[in-house]
């Protein structure tokens, strides 16, 4: 068997470069076809009904005038009479029809009556809420004796909202049934092998006669894992009518039931001895995810202080369900525990970074690696040229503050299958039933490919996107990366020693001696005894070579468990309580980095969709209808280019780093712009603001409030 | 970014509004405007509610397709047409993944009827290039890897060629408020942001 392991840095060509996305000129020219760009002969538009209350029974659903509009072709009711609906937006009912506006008009033709009951959305009134699911309480050590024994203690609030996916594309699909008895399916999904299942149960129909295709999608961040109810009405309307249906959500309901990140609100305490070491943690929070509330935020966070006691309480709220949102509970967690820290350094008039690191073995294992990463980005940053103790940022109405925070992730790579083919004439593919979000999994699997044969990145062909290719695993927790690198790494190595085995014997040597570089089959010992990989290839006869890999597998190919620092430099105008952001600096490490420049990538995206969440995002419900008050993108508020500041990122690499293997990157350096940032505000203008976004309003509030909760 | 928000500083420009104020994006209202300014009361034509003929040029091509009068110039672009380029994203005139342009400026796709795009030039995305003949400021976008899921992008890309036809030599302070018209939930603006910078560096790119 050979030996599976990533090649050393010196013999590197591919691996770990700067290379453009191999996708980069379909996507920027317009070629690229989305699920909603998908249009197949004689398909229909489908458009949904989506209740307009928080919480309603339904008492009727007359549907007539709907189907008697020309150009209707069915109307199905998803939750009739009797059914009790838990959240304003999910779906009552949907229409499919020639076009969309005929759709539009046929739902809007549909007749429902509603008894109207009590709901409840404000999850942060725990006095008020008619449900609470019990605390879940976990103590370690004394935290009792440790408060009595504290050389100083602080206490503080702090709270961020539910926020949306809003991912670019609606979540949709576009359904096909080629016979009775076979579906095809395009869909905006997170898992082209796991919506198989999901389809054939729901239609029963046998796994083996759905086919799921996902060439390209219009963002996911952890919501795009399931059929969802209205993919499977999707289907049905296809099946009914015999015709192709397209189904994508409208911009509100993609707000409302489509995506949501749970909310956390905590009240927390902690303590120091005389040194500044922490030793005591009490934290009270509770958050929603939506009807079934939410699950408990790893708090504290990363820092394990030696006698803690953490309560959370899980709020069931009428608003839509939430879903998994890149690094689930993390982002939360990090806001709650980063900034508790921070206030405690700043009562103890102590730098946060010198508290930081004077903490930081309670980070365990990585704690060497977040010292280094802290003061890397110290050095990037001019931390200590640049910091001033809190509120001491000078007279005038502009405010400047620093801060920072660290966090964890696994991203551990998951199942894979792929299978690599060698083809007489020289060209290469490899099949993986895997998706590119766009975090650059396409580039991801050529780059392997391509480092594998010793050929150029455009010479290798990479198919995905498709379940009719070897299964591969769901993108989410930052698997795929070390999923599909090691399962496409695995394949190619058997590859190519088939090939080795078929041309050794004109090289005069054994399969072992030889190597794939630079686009020639080479003998190790003299490398002018070669053949070029065209000739190689030739010898193959009229059948291609097909090896498979897999993930897991042998050999180390991949780990999990990183840790990164994130620093945020801001402005904040007191006068009119606008936070302006100036830079910020992420410092990262995720193991071997396969491909440079989509991994910098990722963490740019990240700090951007962070400071989005830490200033101008969040859900607005209405507490008297139950409804969201900003379903579109105008209120719905997502950063522009003018907004994000300048953002340096750096990525840990080299020894110590590589030799671990490929570790996922998607989730880690989202979760820490919004304690970074929220410390950097409160620097800045002296008082803690306690609520992600930090909105002028809820700035001003602070101020006023001089910090009180 | 946040209501209230002072003008010089939001840069963003994540609304309608400020996309209205940008430079590049001007000729939104003004078209607008002109269209429904010729139109003096006794001159009105009704249109509809069946479907009418319209000849779009999209691309450097004649297109005829009958729609209903309202039905967006986005919608016969994608449903009509198959030029799936721009995106359906809001909807309503807020995040520019339907940029085009129409007689040479940009404008929202979603937010103009086919029938007031008739006889105007539209050109996407796909008409500045393909992926084998890639537009200078596609070109930029891949090198810069200013993508990601690309799904704001080919707007993104027209609303960046017109900006830069404008500004041949902008500041960065010009690329964030010019630009503010576009949003990406990615986050691929630093790259964005550089390529833009690139191609003005590079100069002299075929309007």
């Amino acid at each position: 068997m050979p030996e599976f392991n990533w090649p050393e840095s010196d013999r590197r060509w591919r691996i770990g470069k700067h290379r453009t996305r191999v996708d980069g000129p379909a996507k920027s020219s317009g070629a690229a076809e989305y699920t909603y760009d998908v249009k197949l002969f004689g398909m229909l538009y489908a458009k949904m009904l989506a209740c307009p209350h928080a919480r309603a029974r339904v008492t009727s659903v007359d549907t007539s005038a709907a189907e008697a509009m020309k150009g209707v072709h069915a109307v199905r009711v998803i939750q009739g009479p009797g059914t009790e609906i838990k959240w304003a937006a999910d779906d009552i009912a949907v229409v499919a029809a020639e076009t969309e506006e005929i759709a539009r008009d046929a739902v809007n033709a549909i007749k429902v009556d509603y008894e109207v009951l009590e709901h409840f959305v404000f999850e942060e009134d725990l006095d008020k809420a008619p449900e609470v699911n019990p605390a879940q309480e976990q103590t370690t050590g004394e935290p009792v004796q440790a408060f009595s024994s504290a050389k100083a203690q602080s206490e503080g609030y702090y709270g961020c909202r539910v926020v949306s996916h809003a991912c670019h594309e609606s979540h949709g699909h576009v359904a096909h049934w080629t016979d009775d008895e076979h579906l095809t399916v395009f869909s905006s999904t997170q898992a082209v092998t796991g919506l198989v299942g999901q389809f054939s149960e729901a239609l029963e129909i046998p796994a083996a006669n759905v086919r799921i295709i996902c060439q390209n999608m219009g963002g996911g961040f952890g919501s795009k894992f399931g059929a969802d109810r209205w993919g499977i009405e999707c289907a049905r309307l296809a099946r009914q009518t015999k015709r192709p249906v397209k189904l994508m959500l409208e911009r509100g309901p993609e707000l409302q039931i489509a995506g949501g990140r749970p909310s956390t609100f905590a009240r927390v305490k902690t303590a120091v001895d005389a040194d500044g070491n922490l030793t005591g943690w009490d934290s009270k929070s509770w958050g929603t995810g939506g009807p079934s509330g939410t699950g408990s935020p790893p708090l504290p966070y990363v820092f394990e202080v030696p006698n803690r006691k953490h309560q959370h309480s899980s709020v069931p709220a009428n608003i839509g369900p939430s879903r998994a949102w890149r690094a689930p509970n993390h982002p939360q967690a990090c806001f709650v525990t980063m900034t508790a820290l921070e206030d405690m350094a700043a009562k103890i008039e102590m730098d946060p970074l010198d508290f930081f690191l004077k903490n930081i073995s309670l980070t365990g294992v990585r704690a060497e690696t977040y010292a280094e990463e802290l003061k890397l980005g110290a050095q990037i940053m001019g931390w200590k040229r640049k910091w001033r103790p809190r509120g001491q940022s000078g007279d005038g109405p502009v405010k400047r503050g620093l801060g920072l925070s660290l966090h964890t992730w696994g991203g551990r790579g998951h199942q894979s299958n792929c299978e690599v083919l060698i083809h007489p004439d020289g060209s290469a593919e490899a099949r993986v039933a895997s998706q590119d979000l766009g975090t650059g999994t396409r580039t991801v699997i050529a780059t392997v490919l391509a480092e594998t044969f010793g050929l150029r990145v455009r010479d290798v062909t990479v198919r995905i996107g498709d379940s009719r290719f070897p299964a591969s695993g769901a993108s989410g927790g930052s698997t795929t990366v070390g999923g599909v690198s090691s399962s496409t790494r695995r394949g190619a190595i058997n590859a190519l020693e088939i090939l080795l085995q078929k041309v050794a014997p004109e090289l005069g040597v054994a399969p072992e001696e030889l190597e794939a570089v630079r686009g020639r089959i080479r003998v190790k010992a003299s490398p002018n005894r070669y053949l070029t990989w065209k000739q190689a290839t030739g010898q193959l006869g009229v059948n291609p070579i097909s090896a498979t890999g897999r993930n897991p597998g042998p050999g180390k190919l991949i780990d999990s468990g990183v840790g990164g620092i994130q620093m945020a430099d801001v402005s904040v105008d007191v006068e009119t309580g606008i936070v302006k952001m100036n830079k910020m600096v992420a410092i990262q490490d995720c193991g071997l980095i396969i491909d440079m420049l989509t991994a910098e990538s990722q963490v740019y995206g990240a700090l951007t969709m962070g400071i989005s969440y830490a200033l101008s995002e969040e859900r607005i419900m209405d507490p008297v209808t139950g409804r969201l008050l900003n379903d579109d993108m105008e209120f719905y508020k997502l950063p522009g280019i003018g907004d994000i500041g300048d953002l340096v990122v750096h990525m840990m690499t080299g020894p110590g780093y590589d030799e671990r293997g490929v570790i996922g990157l998607g989730e880690p350096p989202v979760i820490s712009p919004g304690a970074a940032i929220s410390n950097a505000v409160a620097n800045a203008i002296g008082v803690r603001v306690p609520y992600l976004p930090l909105t002028p309003d809820r700035v001003l509030e602070a101020l006023e409030k001089g910090g009180a909760a | 970014m946040p209501e209230g928000k002072r003008p010089e500083e939001t840069g963003s420009g994540i609304s309608r509004r400020d996309f209205f104020k940008t430079s590049t994006a001007g000729a939104v209202s003004t078209a607008l405007i002109s269209k429904q300014g010729i139109a003096a009361p006794g001159e009105v034509t009704k249109l509809g509610p069946d479907p009418v003929k319209v000849k779009l040029i999209v691309n450097g091509k004649a297109r005829r397709l009958k729609v209903e009068p309202r039905v967006t110039l986005l919608d016969a672009l994608r449903n009509e047409l198959d030029v799936t380029g721009p995106k359906k994203v809001c909807d309503r005139g807020t995040c520019g993944s339907c940029t085009v342009l129409m007689d040479g400026k940009p404008v929202y796709a979603c937010s103009i009827l086919a029938i007031e795009a008739a006889g105007n030039q539209i050109v996407t995305a796909e008409g500045l290039g393909s992926p084998d003949k890639l537009h200078p400021i596609q070109k930029a976008f891949v090198e810069n890897d200013a993508q990601q899921c690309g799904f704001c992008t080919p707007g993104f890309i027209v609303a960046c060629q017109s900006f830069l036809v404008e500004n041949p030599n902008p500041s960065v302070k010009e690329i964030e408020e010019g630009l503010g018209g576009n949003l990406c939930r990615c986050g691929t603006y630093k790259g964005i942001r550089e390529a833009v910078l690139e191609t003005a560096a590079k100069g002299g790119f075929d309007a």
